[in-house]
């Protein structure tokens, strides 16, 4: 892929950056990266990238007249693009749809599978969000471990999982059947 | 007082576990919040203030933190809040802060946790080596303590909530620090740095600004917090720092072979100023330490007492040095102090050249 910018040499620093609420791909070379002013080798956290990035592209006035605030802490997105902080656990909710591409992302991922706090590890998912089904949440999961087991040459790890994901999609509604 | 106590003894990621090498310390780092009240940044002074009173108790009481110290950051002076920072204790943003935050930590400086820095709590466990499983197995066992008495603020899809979305998830950040000479005098390091940061993790100068990596320091990171495991984000970055130590090991096997009298001549300057300099600054004394680590790992150098120039590196650090001079100094003074200190260290370890 070439860059974008200069169209000579190969893109080889790929960003995602937040223009408004949109989400965009960028693919520059390392020198017009360089230019401007873009640390690719430094210690420039992925959100520093985004947030920055975001800074530069708006410019704009520092707060949108009439935007929403959570209800909780009366944090608005503007002050999150200034400070890149949220307020409190409840402007996730309140800003889901702003936050959750910048959050994808980031962490190529939107479904924790970590521990949880009653101590019970494994994906548990969201009964009150209803909009996606949870069987497509543990496919994609389930998709993602298959990849990283053949890539890693457990291939009987790999097996299990290909059977998994069948049994899933078999068991989503509308799934493919295969 | 605490911050007098903690220098008697050298930081707990020095203390080298079994043989030193390209690994210097790993560090396992949790975020948490409390669901109920407002993040640290956006909350009021009162607000953070209550949360800190406290946290600070319930901390005390975890069994895993049995018979640790609880300071105020307002109970400190600046010296002493840099000196924390240069332990590794908190971080840089911590160090700037006043009433409401606060450090609750074991005397072995092994357990951390850091109450309304960028989150309520950011606990951290540091031990010497590679030892990245024990040190999460420590910190595993905190959390629940602290889960069972402690209303976390979580979401099923996005994990343990934090203020900034890039730790939400586990919260965890896992961090290796290494010392990397060989890649670096090979002129190797860029392509190791571009392999880890394509694979989602990060890695960064240890003490300087930006790119650069003060003597040769390195820092390797997870980056992704949401969608693996906590075992598997500590698995990935293991199996990284072992490839990255191979590539290491490698690197000097090369310098050996192809340009020994380049690497002879490094190390031989590096003892050569640091045992005969006057003035000295701290920049120079870390890449020069490092020529000394380098020529003592590859049998060029030896010395009786290894860990009193392991210490160096955070002995010679500004603070550190005001603090064991019992005053503020100006850079031009800490410079001369921190020579003297040096010949005098290198002087007591004993460092010759291997005949
Ligand atoms: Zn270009
Ligand atoms: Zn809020």
């Amino acid at each position: 892929m070439l860059c974008e910018s200069c169209q000579q040499r190969e893109a080889t620093v790929h960003l995602t950056q937040v223009v408004d609420d949109s989400v965009k791909k960028v693919h520059l070379c390392e020198e017009c990266a360089a230019q401007k002013g873009l640390d690719v080798h430094g210690p420039v956290s992925i959100t520093d990238l985004l947030m920055g990035l975001g800074k530069a592209a708006e410019a704009g006035p520092e707060a949108v007249a009439g935007e929403r605030s959570c209800p909780r802490c009366h944090m608005r997105p503007s002050d999150f693009k200034k400070t890149g902080r949220l307020g409190c656990p409840d402007c996730y909710e309140s800003f889901t749809a702003e936050l959750m591409p910048l959050i994808k992302g980031m962490h190529r991922s939107e479904q924790h599978t970590g521990k949880t706090p009653g101590g019970v590890e494994g994906v548990e998912p969201a009964a009150d969000e209803g909009v996606e089904p949870a069987a497509g949440e543990s496919l994609e999961t389930l998709q993602r471990e298959l990849e990283k087991a053949v890539a890693g040459e457990k291939y009987e790890e790999a097996a299990q999982l290909r059977d998994r994901i069948q049994a899933a999609r078999s068991a989503a509604p509308g799934g493919p059947v295969s | 007082m605490i911050v007098d106590d903690l220098i008697r003894h050298p930081a707990a990621w020095l203390a080298a576990g079994g043989e030193a090498g390209a690994v210097v310390s790993s560090r396992i780092r949790l975020a948490r919040n409390l669901r109920s009240a407002a993040f640290p940044g956006w909350a009021g002074e009162e607000e953070c203030e209550k949360i800190w009173q406290k946290l600070r108790e319930l901390l005390q009481a975890a069994p895993t933190l049995a018979g640790s110290y609880a300071i105020g950051m307002d109970e400190l002076e600046l010296l002493d809040r840099q000196l924390l920072f240069e332990r590794r204790l908190i971080s840089r943003e911590h160090a700037g802060k006043g009433r409401g935050s606060g450090l609750v930590g074991t005397p072995d400086e092994r357990l951390a946790v850091m109450v309304n820095e960028e989150d309520h709590l950011r606990m951290q466990v540091i031990r010497p080596g590679l030892d990245l499983r024990e040190a999460w197995s420590v910190m595993n066992a905190m959390d629940d303590e602290l889960g069972s008495r402690v209303d976390y603020a979580f979401s099923p899809r996005l994990g343990y909530l934090t203020a900034c979305p890039s730790n939400v998830g586990t919260g965890l950040r896992a961090s290796v620090m290494l010392h990397l000479p060989g890649l670096v005098l090979m002129n190797e390091m860029d392509p190791v740095i571009k392999g880890v940061t394509k694979i989602g993790m990060a890695v960064r100068g240890l003490w300087g600004e930006g790119t650069e990596a003060v003597g040769n320091m390195f820092q390797v990171s997870n980056q992704i917090s949401l969608g693996e495991k906590e075992e598997e984000i500590v698995h990935s970055l293991e199996q990284i720092v072992l490839e990255i130590v191979e590539h290491e090991k490698n690197a000097r096997a090369r310098l050996r072979d192809r340009k020994e009298a380049i690497l002879r001549d490094h190390v031989g300057r590096s003892r050569g100023i640091l045992e005969n300099a006057h003035i000295l600054t701290s920049k120079e004394a870390l890449d020069l330490l490092s020529g000394l680590r380098l020529g003592l790992e590859m049998s060029i150098l030896k010395c009786v007492d290894r860990r009193l120039l392991d210490e160096l590196l955070v002995l010679t650090q500004p603070a550190h040095l005001q603090k064991r001079e019992g005053r503020k100094l100006k850079p031009r003074h800490r410079d001369l102090a921190r020579a003297q200190r040096v010949r005098q260290v290198l002087a007591e370890a004993g460092v010759k050249p291997v005949e």
